[in-house]
């Protein structure tokens, strides 16, 4: 928490955002402002618009209103400074392409169309899936690997580029166990250099690694702590089923009344 | 066998024949793979149906009916580029729309069109044995283009084709790719209409790839065996339809899918062996 509250470089300003597709708005007037540091939590019902936000927030999608503003140290070098892991399913698991493939397709950018990938961030590349247990694999095609497997290719995909953000969406979906509690741990490491956006369902596990929470539900609320509560879920009239895992303490299992 | 072989290539048109195959089997090799790995395969259908229309206005205005082909191709696959990004069409609707309106337009001016129409059957079956020297050139240039433009952008097209939406966050430039490409499949798909014809111009951009992906789950080695696969199943096809008589494509699609048959069947008994 003192981290928190010491150097707060902000890295991406959102300034009553308004964003949706042709006429039907998903997000109205929602504000935010990621800090270097941050590592929050994106929770929310199905639809309420957290895939939205990403997409929002990585240029996906334009806004309607309002802004997504990138501070300095967001957009200065070669590199683009985010790096996203999508959802699984948005991946085709029959396309002909390697593990170190993917990995690799991190590093392009609008200056690397034609030139070489520079020796170091291959290197870098190849460290990283050392540290993600994907080195040994690194030439099998992606069908012949598991979901988790997936995933790490995925995560290394998304760091290769030495992004100032990571922004996840639903990672723990398809996975199993081992990977997700490594996963975690992994982000809180990962945490002590860059900040982190992370979406999921699954609240009871995301509430002890997350500093704060924003509650998306066609609008945002922010809450800069990392429990969640009935009383917080009331208020913000964010109505989700809070699951526990183990031996959590400040999980509350919440019952709909709907 | 081997006497008739080599009087066989001592034939100008054969040996033309035998170019346009091998220069099929290049483009169709590179560009299938990229749409089969893109699963754009029902895409590339609806260009080459609509490509007919512009074969109908070749024979109706009295121009070359592939240069009306080429305008049909590259407009239909831009046409579907843009309007699957903006309209409210369901993607899949509207290209069999497309599809349709292609073939409707064809059948239309080819029907107004006073007399018979020549080589109709050539433009809906492919004729190898008669393809000509400036269809040879149009073939060859597209052929440099295609090769080069994967060489040099191998990585990118790589990257776009598996995860555009990724490649849309690192700021690269997907539409403009995206355009290139689909004008690319366009081109690939009306120049070979002279070899195998627009009913069958598919399968020389599918089969060969679906004989590669039984050995291979990789985009380059995919393009290396396609090309191989497809220009065997070509030659192969060239010869027996000479020998019989009967139509090049046909005796090519079938070739083709008997090289799949025999490639399947030995994976599959390959598998029952090893349990």
């Amino acid at each position: 928490m003192l981290q928190n509250l010491t150097y707060l470089v902000p890295l991406i300003d959102i300034r009553h955002l308004t964003v949706g597709y042709d006429d039907n708005i998903i997000l109205t007037d929602v504000s935010l402002t990621i800090h270097d540091s941050d590592f929050i939590g994106v929770i929310g019902p199905n639809g309420g618009g957290k895939t939205t936000l990403l997409k929002a927030i990585l240029g996906l999608l334009k806004p309607l209103h309002g802004e997504v503003i990138f501070h300095d140290c967001m957009t200065g070098g070669n590199h683009h400074r985010i790096g996203y892991l999508p959802q699984i399913n948005n991946i085709d698991r029959k396309f002909p392409i390697s593990v170190s493939e993917v990995v690799k397709s991190g590093l392009m950018s609008k200056k690397h169309i034609i030139k070489k990938y520079a020796k170091k961030d291959l290197e870098f590349a190849g460290e990283l899936m050392q540290q993600m247990g994907i080195y040994e694999i690194r030439n099998k095609a992606i069908g012949e690997l598991s979901g988790g497997q997936i995933q790490r290719a995925l995560l290394c995909r998304a760091l290769v580029n030495q992004p100032k953000l990571l922004v996840l969406d639903e990672p723990n979906t398809y996975v199993d166990n081992r990977f997700e509690k490594e996963l975690y741990e992994k982000l809180r490491r990962l945490n002590e250099h860059i900040a982190i956006l992370l979406v999921s369902h699954d609240l009871g596990t995301i509430s002890t690694y997350v500093k704060s929470i924003a509650c998306v539900n066609h609008s945002l609320h922010y809450h800069p702590g990392n429990k969640i509560t009935p009383e917080l879920m009331e208020a913000y009239e964010c109505p989700i089923q809070i699951i526990t895992h183990g031996k959590i303490p400040h999980t509350v299992l919440h019952q709909h009344e709907q | 066998m081997m006497e008739n072989l080599l009087s066989l290539l001592s034939m100008s048109f054969f040996r033309n024949a035998l170019l346009a195959s091998l220069l099929a089997s290049i483009t169709c090799g590179i560009i299938g793979t990229y749409i089969v790995s893109r699963r754009i395969v029902f895409i590339s259908g609806g260009i080459t149906h609509a490509s007919f229309g512009g074969i109908g206005m070749g024979y109706y205005f009295g121009f070359d009916p592939i240069l009306g082909a080429v305008l049909f191709g590259i407009f239909s696959a831009l046409g579907i580029e843009f309007f699957t990004r903006k309209a409210d069409l369901r993607e899949d609707s509207a290209i069999a729309m497309l599809w349709a309106l292609g073939m409707a337009m064809g059948i239309i001016f080819i029907f107004l069109t006073p007399g018979y129409a020549p080589n109709l059957m050539s433009y809906l079956f492919g004729n190898i044995l008669t393809v000509s020297l400036t269809d040879l050139v149009f073939l060859i240039s597209l052929t440099i283009g295609i090769v080069a433009f994967f060489i040099v952008f191998y990585r990118m097209i790589l990257f776009i084709s598996f995860d555009e939406e990724y490649a849309l966050t690192n700021n690269t430039p997907v539409r403009l790719f995206n355009m290139i490409l689909i004008c690319l499949v366009a081109l690939t798909i009306v120049l070979n209409i002279r070899v195998v014809g627009i009913i069958l111009v598919m399968s020389l951009l599918t089969i060969p790839q679906a004989i590669s992906n039984l050995f291979t789950r990789y985009f380059h080695k995919m393009i290396y065996l396609s090309i191989v696969f497809g220009f065997v199943g070509s030659f192969a096809g060239l010869i027996f339809s000479y020998i019989y008589d009967i139509p090049s494509g046909a005796a090519i699609i079938f070739a083709l899918v008997l090289m799949y048959g025999i490639a399947k069947i030995y994976f599959v008994t390959r598998k029952a062996m090893a349990k």
